[in-house]
């Protein structure tokens, strides 16, 4: 088990990786983060993963976010997890993306990314481009909305089905 | 190409066409409401596709409106063949976020251990017992389920619910234990061996058992890292990962016991892998009582843990005390952080993303099942009808946890 910390060897060893692409980094209760554009998104994949040293080979899973309200940054975001099986340590790399845009899919590097990356699309309606088959997963191909974002009401819509669901406003 | 070739190619176009056929979402082999999408060729798959989705209840969603204690209860709800180790997930993602994981005391984290290995061992058993009963084994089915039963008794015993416990609060565990329920426990560890190795009489020299499982879904070592399979699935291809040995939390680091890993990586390996993984839980079980400490079973920590029902009755600032941890919670500093464990079905992952207030900001929970199930129509491809039963009980998926 590696200790995360600002000075240790293998966080040395990852800022030097994914170098300038790191807009920046935190460690947070021994976590280590790096916050990178989409666009470096998949050289940075490719090179931890292939990096000897790092060797994070094993994804456990593709978060997605919306920071509404939460700071000043772009809307939506994607989190990614992961874990080097051989070296035995996490690292979480974080993509901040405006709403509506869309980022690049990591399936082609970790085939674990695909029902993942159809749930945020579900839920959050974040788009990833690459991905062999990008629908829905747990909710109906008709639904309208994304629940999961902040802006769905927890009771949902009203409709035929949900007859205590709020009201939609009228754009 | 022979001739021989030739005419077999032949009658398979003649006698058959594509088809598509659903299996589920009620189907008695589809453990739980998953809908298989299967496209088939006379009895053989051309593609297998899970369409999940029919108990999606929105846990994450319903996790950002509560409180964090409040919280609890719905992961009992995920696995619930193995509530106990949803919780242990649970808390110990709040614990991370609050800085408190290593204050935790020692006698709150065996039990949690304990409970935590008894939950393994009710999973794995009705795992096997139903992917028995799938096979047309129904004797192994009823002898697992038995066993099972002395699980849940044991649950019972210590939280007072058999299937969703909510044994565990941040900061600790609900209930202390007493003299009894570490007997029974005893007696469990002393009964399951035995029971085992009637299992072993009845399916793992069993001929069609054998037949059925053997060389049927196998998937290498690097795909299955690849797919992100986890727990025995992953163990089953030979991957020695399991995080209570490799980044070990709560006090798994203080307990002698081995990793087993299959060689295949078939539905038989996983068979295997699940009942040496049983044995393995009982000698931490064994360990964990022979060396379990006295002292507190929450950590005194008064803004997160409640007082003592017991206590509430007759001191008014416990009441008034009580009323706030459960009207107004507590608030968890910025920040965000990421928990893993080793659950029965492989790694439950906890992600909380905490804006300083009593509610999670985001709440996102890994679940094996799901991670497992992707991997369906990979496995199924150019199988039978019949194997894809095999395949799907040897993953072991459970709807609760994969549709959240």
């Amino acid at each position: 088990m590696y200790d995360i910390s600002e000075d240790s060897h293998i966080v040395q060893l990852l800022k030097k990786v994914v170098g300038t692409a790191a807009l920046s980094h935190t460690i947070h209760r021994g976590e280590l983060t790096f916050e990178i554009g989409k666009d470096d998104l998949l050289d940075v994949c490719n090179a931890v993963k292939s990096d000897e040293s790092i060797k994070l080979d094993f994804l456990h899973d593709v978060v997605g976010m919306d920071y509404l309200d939460l700071d000043d940054g772009p809307r939506m975001g994607v989190i990614y997890h992961l874990y080097s099986i051989q070296n035995a340590f996490n690292l979480r790399l974080k993509v901040r993306l405006d709403d509506g845009e869309h980022i690049p899919s990591v399936t082609g590097i970790w085939r674990a990314a695909d029902w993942a990356e159809r749930e945020a699309y579900d839920l959050y309606g974040i788009v990833f481009d690459g991905h062999p088959d990008l629908r829905r997963i747990y909710l109906a191909p008709d639904w309208v909305g994304y629940p999961l974002r902040k802006d769905y009401p927890l009771k949902g819509y009203k409709d035929e089905y949900n007859p205590f669901g709020e009201e939609k406003e009228d754009e | 190409m022979s001739e021989n070739e030739n005419i077999e190619d032949r009658e398979e176009l003649l006698s058959t066409k594509k088809v598509t056929i659903s299996m589920g979402p009620q189907h008695p082999s589809a453990h739980g409401v998953l809908h298989l999408i299967l496209e088939m060729q006379g009895e053989k798959i051309l593609r297998a596709e899970p369409d999940i989705g029919y108990l999606h209840r929105g846990t994450e969603k319903i996790a950002e409106n509560l409180l964090y204690h409040q919280f609890t209860p719905y992961t009992d709800r995920l696995d619930y063949m193995s509530a106990m180790s949803n919780n242990m997930a649970y808390v110990m993602a709040v614990e991370k976020a609050l800085g408190i994981e290593g204050d935790i005391p020692d006698r709150a984290e065996y039990l949690r251990v304990i409970v935590a290995e008894l939950a393994r061992c009710a999973s794995h058993l009705l795992g096997i017992g139903a992917w028995a009963v799938d096979m047309g084994a129904l004797t192994a089915f009823l002898y697992c389920i038995r066993e099972r039963e002395m699980c849940l008794d044991l649950f019972e015993m210590i939280s007072g619910a058999r299937m969703t416990c909510s044994y565990m609060r941040v900061g600790g565990v609900r209930y202390d234990a007493d003299q009894k329920f570490f007997d029974k426990v005893r007696d469990f560890v002393r009964i399951l061996p035995e029971k085992l190795d009637e299992y072993n009489k009845l399916l793992t020299g069993n001929r069609i058992w054998i037949q059925r499982n053997r060389d049927i879904g196998a998937i290498s070592a690097e795909d299955a890292i690849n797919f992100g399979f986890t727990g025995p699935n992953l163990r089953a291809s030979g991957v020695p990962w399991d995080i209570r040995k490799d980044t070990p939390y709560s006090v798994y680091d203080r307990f002698d016991f081995d990793v087993p890993v299959g060689e295949k990586g078939d539905c038989f390996d996983r068979y295997l892998l699940r009942m040496a993984e049983m044995r393995q839980s009982l000698r931490i079980i064994e360990q964990a009582l022979d060396s379990m400490p006295d002292g507190p079973i929450a950590v005194d920590i008064p803004d997160v843990v409640p007082p003592a029902k017991d206590a509430i009755y007759d001191n008014m600032e416990n009441l008034i005390h009580h009323f706030k941890y459960v009207s107004s919670g507590f608030t968890v500093p910025e920040g965000e952080v990421y928990s893993a464990i080793e659950g029965p079905k492989g790694i439950l992952g906890v992600y909380i993303l905490s804006d300083g207030t009593e509610k999670p900001y985001r709440l996102k929970l890994r679940v094996p099942s799901f991670v497992n199930l992707q991997v369906m129509d990979f496995l199924s491809k150019e199988t039978y009808m019949a194997d894809v039963v095999a395949i799907l009980s040897s993953l072991d998926p459970v709807f609760g946890e994969c549709d959240k």
